[in-house]
């Protein structure tokens, strides 16, 4: 055998007609499959940043390499995204000729009546005595138009026919399909491209506006500006955690946040609100959700001289489920020196070995706040941005808890307590709740489900409606009888054929006033 | 009121598994009986097919004792999900014999259900407790129980898948001349009448499982703020759409037919009772609701 030489052009369409091949299509798909398995066996830095960072710290060999394969961003990486836009290519070259196709098939005739219809699935036949031959065809006719069968008489030698078709409304939904999930596509890219989403925690009586400035972090969309966000304003007034308190099997576990805040459009009257988990607070199209909360100790700290240098609710992050959480304070100015203080809060306090301090329920039962001091340089002057929620320890000298000659500052609510050193005091005023809110804007999210309903309902059109051909012979068999032969061809799978066609010739003897023999 | 109701539902569904367990055993002999023996065999599979409709009852009293006790639907946790999950397994295989006689597929139905609810009472068992806030909302009805319903009709799919590939084999031996040990399959239907019944109940679950992938996207929107952000389950739940829309396509494939559509129906499911234990056990992300 010799291989045609192939010009380009002749290159190109073997190509394309290789990639729009449905095996080809199958093989990506199970290849998308494939290629999306390990998103789930490392973490991603879309979904699980925190947990990227303790990969990397706990394999200090291996994640860079795994990072070369982009396998920390598998969903964004350019392998992954080869497959999808391979197979979203082939797609949309298979179904636009099938498209075209379609269209024919809608205008086009039901074809010719085959010659011999007893080699046909669904072939049965019936004789009828005193019928006259047209008038039986007229009755086919009639049965099959009301089952929305689209019908055309074709004469032929010695017999009147019927050729009729339907279920055309089983390709226009595998159409659909396909047309949907490339909107799907489409639509969740513009998504990414147009939206943002911002978080931010707010304290009891604080509040924010929906600008850059205010959020904590910030994802802008590849396209965004900040011109796109709407100007409101929303104050946390109260937030309310319920406990349960009856089921021995979860005491302490909670079963309801709830966040009441006052919102305020801009040139308009404030009025109050609620987010609860699963009730996002919908505004000015942006949707804000309670991502998380915790406690809030307000602390004062006065230098030796008793004027005040910080006062402020400072959120603790939680590190257990009776929410004994841990915040941090950094003093970079108004004490004689620059002055950290790592701090424990325990909700409800009970005394563990060792001196330990453990909480032993989440609610405010028995509050105490705990303080290690550290002195000296904060690091806060060498550019790099710190988290507020994290101390570097390492220019910084302890000077109470373990490991040091003194016990570390305790305080409940309204107590104070001195620091080592002359440094000067601190005061637990009072303990608040904190929310941490998250803020979306997705300007195609809506475009995105109206695609995949689509495809749902193309789905279920193109499984469940039976593309079928049936055919009615009508022929004079002796005197004054004739033969009527019926016969029908699924296109596609089709399990109740044959019980179609039984049901046309009962409805056929019905119409024709005949009874069943 | 509460304890004692969720002991009878323990209870219960010990008894369902008892029965369950009778009823495998003699669906297993009837599968493996030889023709000659067909008619002993046959009376078997009649008692296998009306204990499973036993146990069947004893399962739904355990699943809605417990959904009374705790308040709410009983699918808030991995062993309220695995009792369901099987109800649904096995409910799925009675309905489908009211329309087809598939009792020969017994065996495999009520033997994966006896697997499942043996893990689920011994490891994944933990007392009624109250839903946590996440998931308060009436998507938890409608997406896990749409999840379920899939799962059922995928089980059932992948034993006749088994079932195909069994029997593939024999008749090719049987063509062949040669000698097959799987002379039990002869009175069942020949692989294609298998790999069609499997078709059918799949397109089914998979439909399901389009519906579940939305639904969950609706409620992740409500509940997390994005419909779709590539968490573990998430993950899982696509790659389980995209082998199955694999599975729908490689009907219309030439040389995929057969064999490899059967093997990626085997896969499909694999994936499945993946995502239902390992991804929820192992794997870290938002789904974390086993309650373990």
């Amino acid at each position: 055998m010799v291989n045609p030489k192939l010009s380009i052009a002749g290159y190109g369409r073997w190509l394309w007609s290789l990639l729009t091949s449905m095996r080809t299509a199958l093989v990506l798909l199970l290849f998308l499959a494939i290629a999306a398995i390990p998103g789930s066996l490392f973490p991603q830095h879309s979904s699980d940043p925190n947990g990227v960072a303790q990969y990397f710290a706990d394999n200090k060999d291996l994640a860079p390499v795994l990072d070369t394969f982009q396998l920390f961003d598998v969903y964004s990486s350019v392998w992954f995204s080869a497959i999808y836009i391979l197979l979203f290519i082939s797609l949309i070259g298979c179904v636009i000729p099938r498209t075209k196709h379609h269209f024919d098939a809608l205008r086009a005739r039901p074809p010719r009546t085959p010659a011999r219809l007893e080699r046909l699935p669904g072939f049965d036949e019936r004789e009828f005595g005193g019928v006259d031959a047209e008038v039986a065809l007229a009755s086919a006719r009639r049965v099959l138009k009301s089952q929305r069968y689209r019908v055309e008489r074709y004469d032929r030698d010695g017999a009147i026919t019927i050729s009729a078709e339907r279920g055309y409304m089983r390709e226009t939904g595998n159409l659909v399909f396909h047309f949907a999930l490339v909107g799907v596509l489409i639509a969740v890219g513009f998504g990414s491209g147009f939206g943002y989403n911002g978080q931010r925690v707010i304290v009891e009586g604080q509040g924010f506006s929906n600008t850059l400035l205010a959020y904590d972090s910030f994802n802008p969309g590849r396209f965004f500006t900040p011109t796109q966000l709407e100007p409101y304003s929303l104050k946390l007034d109260k937030f309310t955690t319920t406990y349960e308190q009856k089921n021995l099997n979860a005491i302490g576990q909670p079963t309801d946040y709830l966040a009441n805040v006052t919102a305020q459009l801009r040139d308009q009257k404030p009025f109050a609100t609620t987010i609860k988990v699963n009730e996002p607070l919908r505004i000015a199209g942006t949707d804000v959700y309670l991502l998380g909360n915790g406690y809030a100790p307000v602390v004062t700290v006065r230098n030796p001289a008793g004027k005040v240098v910080f006062h402020d609710a400072v959120p603790f992050l939680p590190q257990d489920k009776n929410l004994t959480s841990l915040g941090v304070v950094k003093l970079p100015d108004g004490l004689p020196k620059q002055v950290g203080m790592i701090g424990f809060f325990y909700p409800t306090a009970q005394d563990a070995h060792g001196g330990m301090k453990v909480s032993v329920y989440p609610d405010l039962v028995d509050p105490l706040l705990t303080f290690n001091i550290y002195v000296g340089d904060l690091g806060l002057n060498d550019g790099v941005p710190r988290s507020i929620y994290a101390l570097d320890t390492s220019k910084l000298t302890k000077l109470t808890g373990i490991n040091t000659k003194l016990e570390s500052l305790e305080m409940k609510p309204g107590q104070s307590a001195t620091m080592p050193n002359g440094l000067g005091t601190v005061t637990f005023d009072k303990v608040v709740r904190y929310a941490s809110l998250d803020v979306h804007h997705d300007p195609t999210q809506g475009w995105v489900l109206f695609f995949a309903l689509a495809a749902l309902a193309g789905l279920l059109t193109s499984l469940f409606i039976p593309r079928r051909r049936v055919w009615v012979s009508i022929a004079p068999a002796g005197k004054n009888k004739i033969l009527v032969e019926y016969a029908a061809l699924a296109r596609g799978d089709d399990p109740t054929l044959v019980a179609g066609v039984q049901g046309i010739i009962d409805a056929h003897i019905r119409d024709l006033g005949l009874t069943r023999d | 009121m509460t304890d004692a109701l969720s002991q009878y539902s323990v209870l219960s569904l010990y008894s369902a598994m008892g029965v369950y367990a009778i009823a495998f055993v003699l669906f297993t002999i009837d599968l493996a009986g030889k023709t000659t023996e067909g008619k002993i065999s046959a009376k078997f599979q009649r008692i296998a097919y009306a204990l499973t409709w036993v146990g069947f009852a004893l399962q739904l009293a355990a699943a809605i004792m417990r959904g009374v006790a705790a308040h709410r639907v009983p699918w808030a946790n991995m062993y309220e999900f695995a009792m369901t999950g099987t109800l649904i397994i096995t409910g799925v295989f009675l309905v489908a014999n009211l329309k087809w006689n598939l009792r020969f597929v017994g065996t495999f139905s009520t033997g994966l259900v006896l697997i499942l609810l043996g893990l689920a009472a011994t490891r994944y068992y933990v007392e009624v407790v109250p839903l946590p806030p996440a998931l308060q909302s009436y998507w938890l009805v409608i997406h896990v129980f749409v999840a379920t319903l899939g799962t059922g009709f995928f089980s059932l799919g992948f034993s006749l898948s088994v079932l195909q590939l069994l029997q593939q084999r024999r008749e090719v031996a049987v063509h062949d001349g040669k000698k097959t040990r799987l002379t039990g399959l002869v009175k069942l239907p020949d692989a294609v009448a298998l790999e069609n019944y499997a078709y059918r109940l799949i397109i089914i679950g998979f439909i399901f499982w389009t519906f579940t992938l939305i639904a969950g996207a609706i409620w992740a929107e409500k509940a997390w703020g994005r419909y779709w952000g590539w968490d573990t389950k998430e993950v899982w739940t696509f790659i389980i759409w995209t082998i199955y829309a694999g599975y729908i396509h490689a009907r219309a494939t030439r040389g995929w037919r057969g064999t490899r559509s059967a093997v990626l129906a085997i896969v499909g499911f694999s994936a499945v009772m993946f995502n239902f234990t390992i991804v929820n056990i192992f794997f870290k992300g938002l789904h974390a609701y086993s309650g373990l």
